[in-house]
């Protein structure tokens, strides 16, 4: 192991009265959890203002060659520091940590080193992974913490889901995102209340949550040209990174289909489980991933077959079985850093529910998606002769409108 | 000319359709089938207004009937919009013109000026447009031609007559120009540099556009640059090997796209004359939204105050030519202009030339030399001459000049005279950015831009000129903006097509020359410097080159870094104004410099050879003075400057051992032939794998070495053009391998890498771990191979064992897992054997340093940036410089990894750290890091290791490598760091 310059640990005392800073990417669900996290006892905060500083602020105090996300992250963060609007005694920030081969395992690090360069380096980063990377007394992700995560993507992937497939066809304008936020601030006081996690209840939301999309949808046929969107997960999920890519689309008048959070989680159990397959490493990290993987897959299918049964107008989240199962003969499921597999995965997986036209999205000369993006369009189109596919690059000095021509390049043949 | 049309839109009918592209705005109207109607013109960023006097232009033809219309082009999107007209996408235009008028066509290649496009038809319509960052566009060619100071009209004419085409990086403009520009200042012909640079463009469309689709079948070539350019539209038919039958050059290649937006539009809504120029008119009046920043200057009292304090800092000149007595010159050769300065014995300057090279700087400098003999005659003596910049060697060696000195020193010595104090150096000249800290009296840290961030200075000044300003009214143009323009700081690429959306944004000539002077310095702070607050630059700062005498640049700078700055009046002057300093601190009696008939009747002509002294062939320039005295250029070691050094003068050299022990294993006869690729991690692992497969029975075949014809041999299936380049010269060893007829080839995907216990983790990065997968999906010529690529643990050789078997079984059959184990067992044992020996050598090397007392560098990089391709000789050139040379991985076997603040995750990036720790334990045992370009880890790790280093005050050194490498620049740089380290000793002695 390496010895590591210490780092500020998140205090039990912190937890008290510190305001925790949480970086924007997927606003739903985020938010979401933001509420869990308020519920179990933290001050929590998600940022959410996404104004032209954040990009200048990260290329200031991050190398300017770092992938763009990270960029982004930091810059925002930093920025909500500088603001003021903040006791900067009782503030701590939280990011990510996947641990895998991609740079983004050192996004918390290049934190640090920019707070040092900004003259913050007093305020405390807690690291959000699963593998016990570093040690914060003060913020504990118990099981039942845990759990009521995984609620909150769950609902955040359903209503993402069905909000992308309504508000192309609304009546009245706005509508879709009115129900989006009738529906987060409804569950944020809902999930408040310990009772109504229980799985009955969840699926009794989950059942509510479609029949309010259905009635904005009324009869009116899915029939717009569909676009997939695939990527980096930052870039892939983000308005901020991606230029606001949704609402372009929606202005070009296509309908857009993401494939979920969720999808990218379960993505990494599985990892956990081929590692021992390949390696023989970590039998018991193996084991517990095992267990995991079969109960989020459930809880997925749970949804799955919900849409599939009573709401058949929506296209329903994938089977995640059969997604690793047909990506198999493109590319070895090993290959796991960044978004790995579930990439070119996710692509045929957009092809199989007849989604031909696909944006996969990507910063600027980011590692993996040489691999398994651009890597892997080539087969892809090859053995799937009408899909069209499009790779947009996004940097901070990247044109607007060198990536719209792109798109509608992409969109001119789309069908 | 008849459009013939099958589906019969054009019957009857009246079709207008408007193509706006980057730079220029192109109108077709069809009648009924004929083209009635064309024109092309340069649009000047004014689209909307461009295309109402272009519809005007034709009012008679179109008053009194209906027509449809279509806007197509990148820029003609917003038009679009705004005055609620249709549009339809370029390449989809090209598409349905070109399925009129030649339906028997198999590709287009269309250039316009910042796309590049390619449309299959046959096999499946694909179509293709230029990734961000490729280059090959007519805006890249137009600023080729500025740089060799020719005329679109006469590079082409120029280019017919090559001898000999050079390597020159296609990715995209700014390196094209890295390259171009010690060409030009070795003296290559301009008709050589002419062809090669449109060589580059049919690479880049070849390589970067085609990704792994051949272009095959009947071509049509389209856009304005392959319209007009003949040598450029040879270079295509010659480079896909097309007869006359199979490239097309179509009359209405100027016009395909609005051709096709006219067909597109058949059928649609009806306008006539007047509608559609209300609506045009009416598009005029919206301006879109611009992210502006606040004005540099609050008002004229802060102006003129600027003025007056940077007024003071002025040095004493001289030119009534009164001066007689002692004089002393010196001439910067810089990388795209030519400064030379005299000056008296009091530090007066008595004459200064600053000029653009002009492709030419010896034919400068004779004409400087003759004119200072002209004016001066007797009256001065000239006590000593130096010379400093790219071009020092060549002039040095053309006008017998006394001395040479390193730009850093140069240009400090010539800060000092303006500031004493002076502790922070900035110089931005046309196309470096180059900065050091100052510390002691000596230089304490060189930053150097890279690549990417080149060219920002000579940037504004093409800019200045094809807007018709010259560089000063330009830079005025900018001190008043009241909005300057964000046009971001990535490259000059970017930053060309920034100002391009902000003028169709409706943003002004004041505001995008505030935007881009913000740029540039922004450039320079953010990415060479890496600084975030004024503190870490210095009390004392002094600015300087060229750029800085923009003011615009200046203030910019101020501002940015909140804190004044001294600007000499001859910013532009410094480094000839150093080295004239330096000749003067060297008062000799009399110069060597060459009289003025000697100067009047030298002859120096150039030609380019190719070196014989080793496989890597490197591309010579022989400049030949007066048909005798010969001065090379371009060679990578001594050997091509034709020095033959003994072998006790030879320098331990830990590259070059490494490749020996590589070249040492020899196969035998076998029953099957094993390919294996000798590129990215297989440079770690190859003892290994060839131990395994040799003792199993094989027959190992290697690629070899890469060379740049292995590149180009691969190069079309290349999917991703921003990758490294060591990963792209992976697909040329695969096209090599497969000339060899092997059985199989073998290259495995490893997450995981050896785990010597130096991190966290033991990765390695996801393109060595997982580029088999990508050259699975790319390579047609793999599909009729075995290429096998399992996912292996090599930290175990059991599962090694395990892992090997079950990939090998099913391909060879006679195989028992047996004799895998025995094997990978073999292998593995092979394996530390082999590291055993580079660290014995390791130890060697640094003993014989100590012994004779030289420098050792610890030239850290990955293992496979020995191959020689791919450092393209950095090793050869350290040694030539005195340097003992040692890879990170021979002298770190016992070193501990010091603190980090990252997270230490990769194999090859933990020996890094240990090997700047090791630096830091040693005296004179300095670090210089190689670093691949779209290395995306090494943005991580460059910032640690120099953080590492310049904790215990040590100098870091990084060097850029890609594709190309200047190694002039690399030269200098590492010249820089054996001055600021010999003046460190000099200090210490003291």
């Amino acid at each position: 192991m390496t010895k590591k310059s210490t780092y500020i640990k998140f205090t039990k005392e912190m937890k008290k009265d510190y305001t925790i800073l949480i970086p924007t990417m997927l606003p739903i669900h985020f938010s979401l959890i933001a509420n869990v996290l308020r519920n179990d006892g933290y001050k929590v905060e998600f940022l959410e203002y996404t104004d032209g500083n954040i990009r200048d602020a990260g290329l200031k105090y991050v190398h300017n060659d770092t992938c763009y996300p990270a960029l982004l992250l930091i810059g925002q963060l930093l920025n909500a520091v500088k603001s003021g609007r903040y006791d900067l005694d009782h503030v701590a920030l939280l990011m990510t940590q996947t641990g895998g081969g991609c740079r983004a395992s050192n996004y918390i690090y290049l934190l640090r080193k920019a707070l040092k360069k900004a003259g913050f380096g007093k305020i405390p980063v807690i690291s959000l992974n699963f593998g016990a990377m570093e040690d914060h007394p003060g913020f504990k992700l118990t099981l039942p913490l845990i759990r009521r995560m995984m609620y909150c993507a769950f609902y955040g992937d359903l209503i993402m889901l069905l909000s992308n497939q309504t508000r192309p066809y609304e009546k009245e304008q706005g509508e879709t995102d009115r129900m989006v936020r009738t529906w987060t601030d409804r569950l944020l006081v809902d999930m408040s209340d310990p009772k109504n996690l229980g799985y009955d209840h969840i699926k009794k939301n989950y059942h509510l949550i479609a029949e309010d999309f259905a009635k904005i949808l009324g009869d009116t046929p899915r029939d717009k040209v569909k676009v997939g969107i695939v990527g980096e997960i930052y870039v892939k999920f983000s308005p901020l990174g991606n230029n606001n890519l949704e609402k372009f689309l929606l202005s070009e008048g296509v309908e857009s289909v993401m494939p979920g959070f969720v999808d990218f989680c379960i993505f990494c159990v599985y990892n956990g489980i081929y590692d021992y397959v390949l390696y023989k490493k970590k039998f018991i990290k193996a084991k517990v991933c095992r267990v995991l993987y079969r109960y989020l897959l459930g809880k997925q299918n749970d949804i799955r077959s919900m849409i599939l049964s009573d709401f058949p107008q929506f296209m329903p989240p994938a089977d995640f079985d059969e997604t690793r199962e047909r990506v198999k003969s493109y590319v070895d499921i090993g290959t796991k850093m960044g978004e790995g597999w579930l990439l070119p995965a996710e692509m045929l997986e957009l092809a199989s529910e007849g989604v031909n036209n696909i944006i996969c999205t990507q910063p600027f000369g980011c590692l993996p998606n040489h691999i398994v993006g651009k890597g892997m369009m080539k087969q892809i189109k090859e053995r799937n002769p009408q899909v069209n596919i499009v790779a947009i690059d996004y940097d901070p000095s990247a044109t607007a409108i060198n990536q719209e021509n792109r798109i509608k390049l992409m969109l001119s043949n789309a069908k | 000319m008849k459009i013939i049309d099958e589906k019969n839109r054009t019957e009857n009918r009246l079709l207008l359709g408007i193509d706006i592209g980057s730079t220029t705005a192109k109108i077709a109207l069809i009648d009924n089938g004929e083209l009635v109607y064309s024109k092309y013109e340069r649009h000047f960023s004014q689209v909307r207004q461009k295309t109402l006097s272009l519809i005007e232009e034709i009012k008679e033809l179109l008053t009194g009937r209906t027509f449809t219309v279509s806007i197509s082009g990148s820029a003609g999107m917003g038009m679009a919009n705004a005055a609620s007209l249709p549009f339809v996408q370029e390449v989809y235009s090209t598409a349905e013109c070109v399925r009129c008028m030649e339906p028997s066509t198999d590709a287009v290649i269309e250039l316009g000026g910042e796309d590049a496009k390619i449309i299959f038809f046959t096999g499946g319509l694909d179509e293709r447009m230029n990734g961000s960052c490729a280059g090959g566009t007519g805006a890249f060619i137009d600023q080729m031609a500025t740089l060799l100071n020719l005329t679109n009209e006469e590079m082409d004419k120029e280019s017919l007559s090559y001898q000999h085409i050079y390597p020159i990086a296609s990715r995209c403009g700014v390196f094209a120009k890295t390259d171009i520009q010690p060409l030009i200042n070795q003296g290559a012909t301009k008709a050589d540099i002419a062809a090669s640079i449109y060589q580059a463009v049919v690479n880049q469309t070849v390589a970067g556009l085609a990704q792994g689709r051949r272009i095959e079948g009947k071509i049509m070539f389209l856009g304005g640059p392959l319209y007009y350019c003949k040598g450029l539209r040879e270079r295509f038919v010659k480079t896909l090997a097309l007869d006359e039958e199979h490239a097309v050059f179509p009359s209405y290649a100027l016009f395909a796209v609005a051709i096709g937006a006219a067909l597109y539009g058949a059928g649609g809504e009806e306008f006539d004359y007047e509608t559609l120029t209300k609506k045009l008119r009416e598009s005029l009046k919206t301006r879109e939204r611009i992210s502006s920043l606040p004005p540099l200057f609050k008002d004229k009292n802060e102006y003129q105050a600027f003025l007056k304090r940077h007024l003071k800092n002025s040095v004493e000149t001289r030119f009534s030519g009164a001066y007689h007595g002692k004089a002393y010159i010196g001439i910067d050769c810089g990388s795209t202009t030519t400064k030379l300065v005299v000056i008296s014995e009091e530090n007066e300057i008595i004459y200064s030339y600053y000029s653009s090279n002009k492709g030419n700087p010896v034919e400068i400098v004779r004409e400087q030399l003759l004119k200072i003999y002209e004016n001066f005659s007797d009256d001065i003596t000239i006590c000593g001459c130096a010379v400093t910049g790219y071009g020092e060697e060549l002039i040095k060696k053309a006008f017998r000049a006394d001395y040479g000195i390193v730009e850093t020193m140069a240009h400090y010595t010539a800060a000092k005279h303006f500031n004493p104090d002076v502790d922070f150096i900035l110089d931005i000249g046309g196309q470096d950015i180059k900065c050091f800290k100052v510390h002691n009296d000596s230089i304490d840290s060189i930053m150097l831009n890279e690549a990417c961030s080149s060219g920002c200075g000579s940037f504004i000044e093409t800019f200045a000129k094809s807007m018709d300003y010259t560089v000063e009214e330009f830079a005025r143009q900018g001190l008043f903006s009241m909005a300057p323009v964000d046009l971001g700081t990535r490259c000059t690429v970017f930053m060309n097509s920034s100002v391009k959306q902000a003028q169709k944004d409706g943003a002004s000539v004041q505001d995008i020359s505030a935007g881009l002077s913000l740029s540039v310095v922004k450039n320079a702070i953010y990415k060479v410097i890496r600084a975030v607050s004024p503190d870490e630059l210095g009390e004392n700062i002094v600015v300087q080159g060229g750029t800085f005498m923009n003011d615009a640049v200046l203030r910019c700078f101020e501002k940015e870094i909140g804190r004044n700055v001294t600007r000499p009046n001859i910013a532009g002057l410094m480094g000839a104004f150093g080295a004239a300093l330096f000749a003067k601190s060297h008062s000799l009696s009399k110069s060597a410099l060459m009289s003025e008939r000697e100067v009047r009747e030298l002859v120096h002509e150039s030609k380019s050879a190719v070196c014989k002294g080793c496989t890597n062939h490197c591309r010579l320039t022989v400049n030949i003075f007066n048909g005798k005295e010969r001065l090379i250029s371009g060679n990578q070691c001594e050997k091509g400057a034709g020095i033959k050094l003994s072998d006790d003068e030879k320098l331990p050299n830990l590259y070059e051992f490494k490749r020996n022990l590589l070249s040492s294993y020899t196969p035998h006869k076998g029953k099957y032939k094993i390919g294996m690729p000798l590129a990215l991690g297989m440079y770690e692992l190859y003892p290994l794998w060839f131990t395994v497969f040799d003792t199993l029975g094989f027959e190992v075949v290697c690629s070899g070495f890469s060379t740049r014809k292995i590149y180009q041999k691969g190069q079309f299936s290349i999917p991703s053009d921003t990758a490294c380049y060591p990963a792209k010269l992976m697909h040329g060893h695969i096209e090599t391998l497969l000339e060899k007829k092997v059985d199989a080839i073998f290259y495995p995907s490893l997450t995981y890498n050896i785990n010597e216990e130096k991190g966290d983790n033991h990765y390695n990065c996801p393109i060595v771990a997982y580029y088999s997968e990508l050259l699975h999906s790319n390579m047609d010529s793999l599909k009729n191979t075995n290429f096998i690529y399992p996912y292996l643990n090599v930290n175990s050789h059991r599962e090694l064992a395990k892992g090997l078997y079950n990939a090998l079984k099913d391909v060879f059959s006679d195989i028992s897992f047996a004799d895998v184990k025995k094997a990978a067992k073999k292998g593995l044992d092979e394996y530390y054997l082999h590291m055993e020996r580079i660290y014995t050598e390791g130890r060697r090397a640094l003993f014989y340093a100590s012994q004779h007392n030289k420098r050792v560098m610890v030239l850290t990089g990955r293992p496979y940036h020995i191959d020689p391709e791919v450092s393209h000789g950095i090793d050869k050139l350290a040694a030539s410089l005195g340097f003992v040379v040692v890879s990170e991985d021979s002298v770190t076997s016992d070193v501990e990894v010091p603190i980090l603040s990252v997270y230490n995750q990769w194999t090859y990036h933990s020996r890094l750290y240990a090997a700047a720790q090791f630096a830091c334990d040693h005296k004179n045992v300095e670090l210089v890091q190689l670093v691949s370009f779209g290395c995306g880890v090494d943005a991580v790790t460059t910032d640690e290791v120099r953080e590492i280093l310049e904790r215990r005050g040590k100098l870091y050194t990084q060097i850029k490598i890609d594709e190309i490498t200047n190694l002039g620049a690399v030269r200098i740089r590492l010249r820089s760091l054996i001055g600021a380290l010999e003046e460190r000793e000099h200090k210490s002695n003291e």
